[in-house]
């Protein structure tokens, strides 16, 4: 799992071009969104589309991203039970 | 045509590795790649504000553009900008990623930017505008119609100033020439002068 957790921290960093943060600075229970890293409504569709294009995963109610990219912690162990791939 | 007046408050230019304000280079930098040289102009200028780094090509070139002649500024101030590949640089990545059919993963995050008048959103955002804005597809620089629309929106009160102007990015290559119309200023709004000020780079 920390794997994992690793390797979402440096896609996210990557993919939402995250300039100024490193992975070390991201801590597993940060909120993503909001106070957290500042992520906005279009990152959340990267999101959404990053767990269908790495891990297989769709997601059929946009909504339901808003439990599962709390933080990397919700992230890591959604992607856990749910992949594909 | 001359404005009676009406002025250029301020102007900016964008181009072959430099950015200059009223004529004076504020910021050279030998990167030949145009990412490479607004990421070095954006740490000189202190700019601070990561949403920058989200921005297209076109968007980061206009934004630079505004803060170097909007700083700090807190009048409303409508945008009329133009070019004329308008978000072409854009549309074709987001065109390679849909036909790319072995995994076709279209990225919201450039989508977004696939009309040229995105770049005036996050000028609006960074200065707090509320203003009315306009984007124009001209083949050419056509300081005639900017300088109408601009004395328009000055005269019915639309606006206090206008940030006006060209800002083209194509396949690397990037021009940006963007001015301040306002009632007092440096010179006459007069499209004479804006044309000469555009040829001089």
């Amino acid at each position: 799992m920390s794997e994992l957790k690793q390797e979402l921290k440096e896609k996210i960093i990557e993919q939402l071009n995250l300039e100024d943060v490193s992975v070390d600075e991201i801590a597993n229970n940060d909120p993503l969104f909001g106070e957290g890293l500042g992520l906005d409504s279009i990152d959340a569709l990267e999101l959404i589309v990053m767990l269908d294009k790495d891990y297989g995963i769709k997601l059929a109610d946009p909504k339901e991203g808003r439990k599962i990219f709390e933080s990397i912690d919700t992230m890591a162990a959604y992607i856990a039970a749910n992949r594909s791939n | 045509m001359n404005m009676p007046g009406h002025y250029i408050k301020s102007y900016c230019r964008i181009a072959n590795g430099e950015i200059s304000r009223n004529g004076k280079v504020l910021f050279s930098d030998a990167s030949e790649e145009f990412p490479a040289f607004i990421k070095a102009a954006y740490k000189y200028f202190e700019t601070d504000y990561s949403k920058f780094f989200k921005m297209d090509n076109l968007s980061k070139l206009a934004f630079m553009g505004a803060e170097v002649l909007l700083k700090d500024q807190e009048k409303n101030t409508a945008l009329v900008l133009s070019n004329k590949a308008s978000s072409l640089d854009t549309d074709r990545k987001h065109q390679a990623a849909i036909s790319d059919r072995s995994g076709a993963f279209a990225s919201p995050a450039v989508f977004v930017y696939t009309l040229p008048n995105i770049c005036m959103g996050e000028i609006s955002i960074r200065h707090k505008l509320y203003s009315e804005n306009s984007f124009f597809i001209f083949a050419e620089f056509n300081p005639h119609l900017l300088s109408d629309y601009a004395n328009d929106l000055l005269e019915t009160g639309k606006a206090d100033e206008v940030l006006c102007g060209w800002v083209e990015y194509d396949k690397g290559k990037y021009d940006a020439f963007l001015y301040v119309i306002a009632k007092k200023g440096l010179l006459p709004h007069d499209t004479g002068e804006l044309t000469k000020l555009y040829r001089t780079k």
